[in-house]
């Protein structure tokens, strides 16, 4: 009907063409069609529009794989609505406005019906003049290669110039040839395959190695030897891949451990506070970065980064009340001191509570900090984890700078090495004491900002992670920041060995037994303080 | 900042106020009001779900009372916190029974709470209401569980997975306890009568509260790679969702290739976070916010109202809450009293209109039969309900899919009276009244 219509715009006049739209076929008909289809409908519905030769298709068909295509209740119009709220006419490309809430209602979509979608986006994104969403639109392929016209992907070869689209999409053509009837393609297909990473191909193969029934086992003896062993090599290699991101794992976790514990080097390692209020901190830096980002709530990236200093200041200034307020009356008395400040983190834990209520709060996560780092197929980092290990590095290496450098610093180890010491040099040891408890919590504060990247910006937020962050100090050896480091990461590291073998469970509590019985042989931990030190401690 | 802290103080110290003055004028006024106790914790790790339904219980109170009361007679709730500490529980229950006398009780969220407050309830003959989706294996003669048994959200979503979207390798991922461990037990049981292989199914468990979840949602992309369509059952609890569902995000599992069908996530554990990758995972449930019917505008207006933010979501548990609070009501309004023993005899069989544009029923074995619904995360925070059971559906308390309850039911009505009936040995189990 469609060509019947070109054939007549060619030939005759527009206005044959505008009175055709109406017929069955045409862009407005399938459409309408839209609103009232079950999702297996809607599937047939957007084919039948992908095939049309309408450039407003495909703006049409991105827009419901986007939940962004509605209609008006009233009179049924087709309408897109874009990022900013506005609404075009999906058909006619005119602005709708005045709309309210209720005026319009969401064609919706499933995940098969998106699978569907984004396969006949792609089909027509292949012939992008970008090569970045050619590269897109191949990758996608991959996934649902079976339903994609394999001349599409043969042209679309014939004339890609760019290598890393090339290489992607002759991996889609080798899946399309796998499953062809010809024992020819196939064995062309095996050989484009073979040394790939991507998981498409792998699970392919399986599937074509599983597919063999016992006769053609034997008639079809090459085809298979060729598959297995490809599929030999490829998993040879995806193990490896493996045992790298495990390690990566590890190392991500450690930073995290890293970050809530380098706070608890300071209060509890340093100035020998058992500081049961530390996670509170956290979770004060993190609820920071929460209303940083409603005072911001255009700048997700640049409100993150306005929160490390405002963490660092709130936390820090709480710190240091507790400090005057409470644990400068107890120094000397563990037990008090434990008992009052597991008080305080109540009282601060319900106090966000109260002001906050009791629900999680909702931090944004920056677009530069989403989705992964691809090594390669079988290998993908993801960015927020690597953003926290290279930011957990910085924050200690600026403390070790502040301690060995500065002469707060310089100051903050004579009066823990040697109060009175120290006293009698005319450094005001209370202020010292004040001031380091302020950085400790400070820094478990910038620990709380970091963390509300990854998990429930909650009252509960520094629960989760006080147990943890004694087990690193106590591990690492008190009062030594690359202790603390080393600890950190080895405790990550060994968490994510056992995890696999043993699940998340036992590895834990595996953890735990290990820490316990390395504590009975080395009480002092890894890196014991040497010297006058010791004595006081 | 300062001045919402000082608002939600006193209004916490009003709270406080009405229960201690509740507590002090309930000796004169005895005869005057019914009194309706509210279980739910108001501290500690469950404040998250549960002041959200001691909220909806004030509501409805609220609300019986403009219309005029029960019996001709005011509702008053008394409000206790148990602290998300369970044997706290079974002490504020027992305080709500025997020193303020309450006539029924809204309350608990996790199985442990409701096992701890279970004797005492028992014991003093008092009336509950449990308005969360739970293992089953439990019916009592006191409690009314208006929350989904496993027939009426695991199973069915179990079904759907397997039927409309062809699903063949299982992930079973859960928090390690006694909800997660019985659904899993049960579907994988359920699972294998289906012809599904060992190998198909992976179990995992995870510890309370758990944000680490790189390498199990790594292993989840590994075992769901193998070209055979796989998808994770997920009762993970509440807290814990929020880092699985960014860790899934970011290593790109998207819900086109791998499922995640959730019982634990609903509208306000979805509310903590940005859903825009999250787009297709599912849930299964009996009530969804984006219900269409006139009863659900009705509930959410009153709710927005009543909670004086129009931005707070509703949830499965609130409608449970809703359909016993109504429920009880009748009941009570039926039976002429509210002694606990006939109000139990007129519960059976009553019917109120569910959220989602039905009618609820309560059985004999004291669970409802409601619709079952399977919807999808949209990015707006919301759920899109792409399917739902043709008819309602009985919640059963005794599986049939474990050997050691296939041959329990439970009916609390004459001859049978007992809450795990033995259909072949023909004899009761032990609760029997």
């Amino acid at each position: 009907m469609m060509i019947l219509c070109r054939q007549i715009v060619a030939a005759l006049l527009l206005m044959m063409c505008a009175l055709s739209q109406a017929q069955e076929g045409s862009l407005e008909t399938l459409a309408t069609q839209l609103i009232d289809a079950s999702y297996r409908e809607k599937a047939v519905l957007a084919e039948q529009i992908a095939a049309l030769d309408d450039e407003r298709s495909l703006p049409l068909l991105s827009a419901l794989l986007n939940s962004a295509l509605y209609y008006k209740k009233d009179d049924q119009r087709i309408l897109i609505v874009a990022e900013d709220d506005s609404i075009t006419d999906a058909l006619s490309n005119e602005a709708v406005e005045n709309l309210g809430r209720r005026d319009k209602k969401k064609i919706g979509v499933n995940n098969s019906l998106r699978r569907t979608l984004r396969n006949l986006i792609s089909q027509a994104q292949i012939n992008s003049r970008n090569p970045d969403i050619r590269l897109q639109a191949a990758t996608n392929l991959l996934k649902s290669s079976a339903d994609v016209e394999p001349e599409i992907i043969h042209q679309a070869l014939a004339k890609e110039q760019n290598d890393a689209v090339r290489e992607v999409l002759s991996l889609v053509q080798g899946l399309i040839l796998l499953a062809s009837d010809q024992a020819a393609e196939r064995r062309q297909g095996l050989a484009a395959l073979d040394g790939s990473l991507y998981p498409q191909v792998r699970a392919s193969l399986n599937q074509f190695i599983q597919g063999f029934s016992e006769e053609e086992k034997i008639s079809r003896r090459d085809e298979l030897k060729m598959a297995e062993k490809s599929l030999a090599d490829i998993e040879t290699l995806v193990s490896m891949n493996g045992y790298i991101e495990n390690l990566y794992f590890g190392l991500a976790l450690g930073a995290v451990l890293l970050l809530a514990a380098i706070g608890l080097a300071i209060t509890f390692g340093v100035m020998g506070v058992i500081n049961m209020a530390h996670g509170e901190m956290i979770m004060l830096g993190a609820y920071t970065t929460y209303v940083v980002q409603q005072l911001l709530p255009q700048h997700i990236g640049l409100s993150l980064v306005v929160s490390v200093p405002a963490a660092f200041l709130v936390s820090g200034v709480v710190g240091v009340a507790i400090e005057r307020g409470v644990i400068r009356h107890l120094y000397g008395r563990p037990l008090e001191t434990l008992l009052a400040t597991f008080g305080i983190s109540l009282v601060l834990q319900q106090a966000v509570r109260s002001i906050f209520s009791p629900l999680n709060r909702e931090v944004a996560t920056p677009e530069w900090m989403a989705g992964t780092f691809m090594v390669n197929p079988a290998l993908e980092l993801t960015w927020n984890r690597l953003y926290i290990i290279i930011f957990s590095l910085l924050v200690l290496a600026l403390l070790a700078l502040v301690l060995k450098r500065t002469l707060f610093g310089l100051q903050m180890r004579a009066v823990t090495m040697n109060r009175p010491m120290a006293s009698s040099m005319g450094i005001r040891t209370g202020w010292v004491d004040a001031l380091t408890f302020g950085l400790g919590s400070g820094i478990a504060g910038i620990a709380g900002v970091a963390l509300s990247q990854l998990t429930n910006v909650g009252p509960n937020l520094g629960q989760a992670y006080i147990i943890d962050s004694f087990m690193v100090v106590v591990f690492g050896g008190v009062g030594n920041l690359w202790g603390t480091l080393v600890a950190a990461m080895s405790l990550g590291v060994a968490n994510k060995i056992f995890e696999p073998l043993a699940g998340a469970v036992l590895a834990k509590i595996l953890v735990l037994v290990f820490i316990i019985l390395f504590i009975q042989k080395r009480p002092r931990g890894l890196f014991a303080l040497k010297g006058r030190a010791v004595d006081n401690a | 900042m300062k001045k919402t802290g000082f608002k939600s103080l006193s209004k916490a110290s009003k709270v406080l106020a009405t229960a201690a003055l509740a507590a002090g004028i309930s000796l004169a006024h005895a005869a005057d009001t019914i009194k309706v106790g509210v279980l739910h914790s108001l501290s500690g790790t469950m404040a998250i779900s549960e002041t959200t339904l001691k909220d909806t219980v004030l509501m409805m109170v609220d609300q019986q009372n403009k219309k005029g009361g029960l019996l001709g007679k005011k509702l008053e709730p008394v409000v206790v916190d148990p602290a998300s500490n369970w044997p706290l529980f079974a002490e504020k229950a027992r305080e709500l029974l025997e020193k303020d006398k309450v006539d029924v009780i809204f309350g608990c969220w996790t199985s442990v709470s409701r096992k701890s407050v279970l004797p005492v309830i028992e014991e003093l003959n008092g009336l509950m209401f449990y308005p969360v989706q739970y293992e089953g294996e439990e019916s009592s003669y006191n409690v009314f569980y208006t929350g989904a048994a496993p027939n009426q959200q695991a199973i069915p979503a179990v079904d759907y997975l397997m039927k409309d979207v062809g699903v063949k390798r299982w992930v079973l991922a859960g928090t390690d306890y006694v909800y997660p461990r019985t659904t899993n037990k049960i579907l994988e049981s359920y699972l294998k009568s289906k012809g599904v292989a060992g190998k198909d199914i992976m179990i995992n468990y995870t510890p309370f509260g758990h944000s680490d979840w790189q390498t199990i949602v790594s292993d989840i992309k590994k075992f769901g790679s193998t070209g055979v369509k796989t998808a994770v059952v997920s009762t993970i609890n509440g807290d814990a969702n929020v880092p699985f569902y960014k860790e899934l995000a970011n290593q790109g599992v998207s819900a086109e290739d791998i499922p995640v069908v959730a019982f634990s996530v609903g509208e306000e554990e979805l509310s903590g976070f940005d859903t825009a990758p999250l787009v297709g995972h599912l849930a299964a449930w009996n009530y969804f916010m984006s219900a269409d019917s006139k009863e659900n505008d009705d509930f959410i207006k009153q709710w927005h109202a009543f909670i004086k933010d129009d931005k707070r979501v509703t949830n499965d548990p609130m409608e449970a809450t809703y359909i016993g609070f109504n429920m009880w009501a009748k009941a009570v309004e039926k039976a002429g009293t509210t002694d606990v023993d006939k109000v139990e005899a007129a519960m059976i069989g009553i019917e109120t209109p569910n959220l989602t544009g039905g009618m609820a029923t309560m059985n004999k074995n004291h669970h409802l039969s409601k619709p079952v619904l399977i919807g999808e995360i949209q990015d707006d925070g919301q759920f899109d309900i792409v399917w739902e059971t043709d008819g309602l559906v009985a919640g059963d308390a005794w599986t049939d899919y474990l050997p050691e309850s296939k041959n329990l039911i439970s009916d609390w009505t004459a001859p049978v009276k007992c809450g795990n009936y033995n259909t072949v040995t023909k004899t009761c189990g032990g609760a029997a009244k």
